[in-house]
């Protein structure tokens, strides 16, 4: 048994060579890149939703529900990484007791509270005729369960049963006016991820303005994708069940697929787009490192063109970016192809912030040394599993559980 | 009626974040708090570090490690010895095993300085050597700290006397401040899970003792002083020397102070 | 019925309550602006004078252990190991004194001590060449130097 202070925090997987400051290691490990990568979902699909609620972008209104239930189920994960990075779990509230606002993590608390507000209060206004309606649906009902529902709901009216028109106008009015602040805190949520890393000046790598800028877009893009991953998925498996319960040739099946296929043709149309937006930036920042040529580019270049270049030119830029994007582009688009170009944009925005996040850490500050990541699978203690592979896998899983339970009060897919 | 209910969803967003202001930042000082604030401190607390006195003999991290309880066997440490070799043709070699806890007793540089297993080490020619010298590292105690300027909840700070401390009970751990600091002296304690960091042994200088490392050291390579005493000798040595400080681009304004800094250097 | 939009808003305006009043039972008094500096000045005001109280001090410097260990003292009073701190070689003084337990004193015969300072790495201009120095793997190798250099006097011991 080791003894447990001999392990210095980040020693068990940080590999050092070359020239590294004896306290270096890769304290920001596999959490912090899925931090942004869900809050990158969020943003995102809010943005999604909002396309709908607030630019009336008709195309969009079948997914806009489904995006904006969703973004509630990611909303707890975006801050699930982060307690389960921090060496004191407990002590997360204090980021609302005693912001210090200089710090860029400060203003986490408060912008994601109001998101929060925000994002339920929208769903609020958006469900709450049902919530009335089904209110008094159950009313009669005897069954223990229907009961239990019953009050769910009626809480959850907040004691609005009003669903005169009237009513019923304002709370479409009310979110549009939300999903309207919504989309400006959604970017500045996300943005200021990047904010988070950008303003970092120690960090060769990370220090750049650029920052927060292609994090949103690379966010608004990964959000897209997962919304419309998930929402082939769920028509998939409705056409699967018409399908058997009809029959392949029934028209119900024929219809779906058409629909769904409509939806995603409309969709991936922004998710272009973005991604061409989030590319450009990035290449942007890149020559603009190369031809500025400060210090610290000598470490730079070894890094990405040397020790990182699979992960950065391959796996990022080839099969996350340029493989999906011809995917898209090609004629006669068919929901397989356009499966394997969604998962290929979602992989790709995963390595981007690996190798942001990761890859600012590849290299000591001594600039003459480097720190290779090895990643923590099998956990063999609490710190293994926290920052290791399991821990992100609990992570990745946890909105589709939410999502789940969310849509046993909150049917996102009814009209669909 | 759609004009104040437009109003009133904006201050939803406007209460929430103003109610949370911290309102501690916004107070009114009373004049005898401000003239505190400002302060005719009597002390700020500064450091000198002659490089061409150090010998490598790593005394002053083994005083430091066991003097503020870093475990002693954990490869982070509060202060450390860096050894450079720069050959004739002109490649540096740098390493500091252990930070030199147990000084530099061989002429093998190593250049992997975890798990090596002797592996990555390079054997260096002394025909091949130019020059070789060793350098002391501590936390600078900056002026303008980036960590101290990135903690969320306020547990890093910077005292009237000019040492940066960290607070263990209202620390979060979230590493924020280790990734802020360009000279990487921040680690996590692994005892008590917060950051931690050279405190200019806090507890002993204002006893009107000198840092363990400071006593520890036989040749007289480290010294601590009061800046604001003009006949310190630190602050003679800062006005009367030619010294330099470590990565000055930051911007952070590093209060202690090298002689005999050479341009390799990390 | 006449507003119900306004009903998430007293939600929120509860659950912003909620966390002013824990914020209020949790956070202690003395926390905020210390000095002129937002930045740099927001802490908890009670800490500077724990950290001036943590840890004990362990290294007691030389002038305590002379008290009672004159002969050594007066050993190295006339030896070029006079400007080397006892504590380096036997480890923190703490409680030494106190409970006279010389358990709690390490007296480290290896080689590697002295090696610190006297092995010989070759860097002319660096001030380790200022030390006299030997070259550990040829230098009566797998004996402690104690054992013909008294480490005190730092001269040659006659006895061995
Ligand atoms: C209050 C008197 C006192 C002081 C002060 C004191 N010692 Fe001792 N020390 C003793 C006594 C008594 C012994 C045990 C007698 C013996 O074995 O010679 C001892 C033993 C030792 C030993 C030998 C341990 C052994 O295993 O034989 C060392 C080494 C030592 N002291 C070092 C120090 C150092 C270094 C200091 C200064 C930090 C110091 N002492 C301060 C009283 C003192
Ligand atoms: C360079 C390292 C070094 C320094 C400095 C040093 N000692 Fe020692 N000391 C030793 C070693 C090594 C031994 C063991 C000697 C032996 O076994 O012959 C020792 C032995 C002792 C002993 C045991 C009795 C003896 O003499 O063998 C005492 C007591 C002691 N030292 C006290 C002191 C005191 C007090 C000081 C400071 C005034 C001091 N030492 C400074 C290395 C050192
Ligand atoms: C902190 C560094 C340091 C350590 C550790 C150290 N010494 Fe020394 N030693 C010196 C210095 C400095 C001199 C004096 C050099 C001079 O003559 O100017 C010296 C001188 C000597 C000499 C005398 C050489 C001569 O020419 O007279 C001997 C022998 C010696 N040391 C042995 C030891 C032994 C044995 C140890 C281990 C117990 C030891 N030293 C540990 C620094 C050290
Ligand atoms: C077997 C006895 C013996 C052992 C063990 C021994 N030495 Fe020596 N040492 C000598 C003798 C004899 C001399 C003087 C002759 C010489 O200069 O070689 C000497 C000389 C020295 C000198 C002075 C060299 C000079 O240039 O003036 C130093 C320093 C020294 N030894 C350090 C050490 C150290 C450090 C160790 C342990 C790693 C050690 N010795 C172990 C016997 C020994």
């Amino acid at each position: 048994m080791v003894d447990p202070l001999t392990i210095a925090h980040g020693a068990e997987w940080t590999v050092k060579h070359g020239f590294v400051y004896p306290n270096e290691f890769i304290y920001w490990g596999l959490t912090i890149v899925m931090y942004p990568y869900m809050t990158g979902l969020v943003a995102g699909a809010f943005v999604l939703s909002s396309l709908y609620h607030v630019f009336g972008q008709k195309d969009l209104k079948d997914i806009a529900k489904f995006a904006l239930v969703f973004s509630l189920a990611l909303l707890p994960v975006a801050m699930m990484p982060l307690m389960l990075h921090l060496q004191q779990p407990l002590r997360g509230i204090e980021v609302m007791f005693t912001p210090h606002f200089t710090s860029a993590i400060a203003a986490f608390g408060m912008v994601f509270t109001t998101y929060s507000i925000i994002v339920l209060s929208e769903i609020w206004f958006v469900y709450r005729q049902y919530f009335v309606e089904q209110t008094r649906a159950l009313k009669g009902s005897t069954d223990t369960g229907d009961q239990i529902k019953r009050v769910i709901y009626n809480v959850l009216t907040l004691g609005a049963y009003d669903i005169s028109e009237e009513a019923v106008a304002k709370d479409h009015k009310a979110v549009t006016i939300l999903a309207g602040i919504g989309i400006p805190v959604a970017c500045f949520l996300h943005g200021y991820a990047g904010f988070i890393f950008g303003s970092v000046k120690a960090n060769a790598l990370w220090m750049s303005p650029l920052m927060p800028v292609i994090f949103i877009m690379s966010a608004v893009v990964s959000g897209i994708a997962l919304c419309m991953l998930t929402y082939i998925i769920i028509m998939e498996w409705k056409k699967f069940r018409a399908v058997l319960r009809k029959g392949l040739g029934d028209e119900s099946v024929t219809v779906i697929a058409g629909v769904e296929m409509d939806v995603m043709k409309k969709t991936s149309r922004y998710l272009i787009g973005f991604l061409i937006a989030a590319i450009t930036l990035e290449l942007l920042d890149i020559i603009f490192r190369g031809y500025t040529s400060m210090k610290s580019w000598d470490i730079l270049r070894e890094v990405m063109f040397e020790e990182d270049f699979t992960k950065i030119f391959i796996l990022q830029y080839g099969l996350g970016n340029v493989l999906p994007f011809i995917l898209l582009m090609l004629p006669k688009m068919t929901i397989r192809r356009l499966f394997v170009a969604l998962c290929l944009i979602l992989f790709g925005v995963f390595m981007m912030r690996w190798n942001v996040v990761i890859g600012g850490q590849a290299f000591s500050l001594s600039f003459s040394g480097f720190m290779n990541y090895d990643l923590p699978i099998i956990p063999h203690n609490l710190e293994t599993y926290r920052e290791g592979l399991f821990g992100a896998l609990t992570v990745a899983a946890t909105p589709f559980i939410i999502f789940w339970l969310i849509n046993k009060i909150v049917p996102s897919m009814k009209e669909v | 009626m759609s004009c104040s209910r437009r109003t009133l969803l904006k201050n939803t967003v406007k209460g929430a974040i103003v109610a949370s202001l911290p309102i501690s930042a916004f107070r009114l000082l009373s004049p005898a708090e401000l003239k505190a604030a400002i302060g005719d401190e009597k002390v700020r607390w500064g450091f000198v570090v002659d490089t061409t006195k150090c010998v490598g003999c790593g005394f002053c991290v083994k005083a430091c490690k066991k003097e503020n309880e870093i475990p002693y066997d954990a490869p982070i440490t509060r202060t450390w010895v860096e050894r450079y070799v720069v050959t004739r043709d002109e490649k540096v070699h740098a390493d500091s095993p252990m930070g030199a806890r147990d000084g530099f007793t061989s002429a093998r540089i190593d250049e992997e300085t975890m798990e090596s297993g002797g592996e990555h080490t390079a054997e260096i020619e002394p025909a091949e050597i130019a020059k070789a010298f060793f350098v002391p590292k501590l936390c600078n105690q900056c002026e303008k700290p980036a960590c101290v300027q990135v903690c969320p909840v306020g547990a890093t700070y910077q005292t009237a006397d000019g040492v940066v401390l960290i607070d263990r009970t209202w620390c979060i751990g979230c590493g924020y401040c280790v990734m802020a600091c360009p000279y990487g002296v921040r680690f996590f304690h692994p005892k008590y899970k917060v950051a931690d960091k050279c405190n200019f042994c806090y507890h002993r200088i204002s006893k009107g003792l000198k840092t363990a490392c400071v006593q520890a050291c036989p040749f007289g390579a480290r010294q601590i002083g009061n800046l604001r005493d003009p006949d310190d000798p630190v602050t003679q040595t800062i006005m009367n020397e030619r010294v330099s400080v470590l990565k000055d681009e930051y911007g952070t304004k590093p209060q202690v102070f090298y002689l005999g800094l050479d341009y390799t250097v990390k | 019925m006449k507003n119900h939009v306004l009903r998430p808003l007293w939600v929120a305006i509860a659950f912003v309550a909620l966390i002013l009043l824990a914020r209020y039972v949790m956070v202690p008094r003395d926390f905020g602006v210390q000095g002129d500096s937002f930045t740099f000045n927001f802490h908890r005001a009670g800490n500077v004078d724990e950290w001036k109280n943590m840890p004990a001090v362990a290294y007691l410097g030389g002038e305590t252990c002379v008290e009672c260990h004159d002969e050594q003292g007066a050993a190295l009073e006339d030896s070029p190991h006079v400007i080397i701190q006892c504590e380096n070689c036997h480890g923190p003084g703490r409680d030494h004194p106190e409970t006279e337990n010389p358990a709690t004193m390490t007296i480290d015969r290896s080689r590697g001590l002295c090696l610190r300072c006297h092995a010989d790495l070759g860097y002319e201009n660096s001030s380790r060449a200022d030390l006299p120095g030997i070259n550990p793997e040829e230098h009566n190798i797998d004996t402690q130097c104690v054992q013909c250099h008294n480490p005190h006097t730092a001269e040659f011991k006659e006895d061995a």
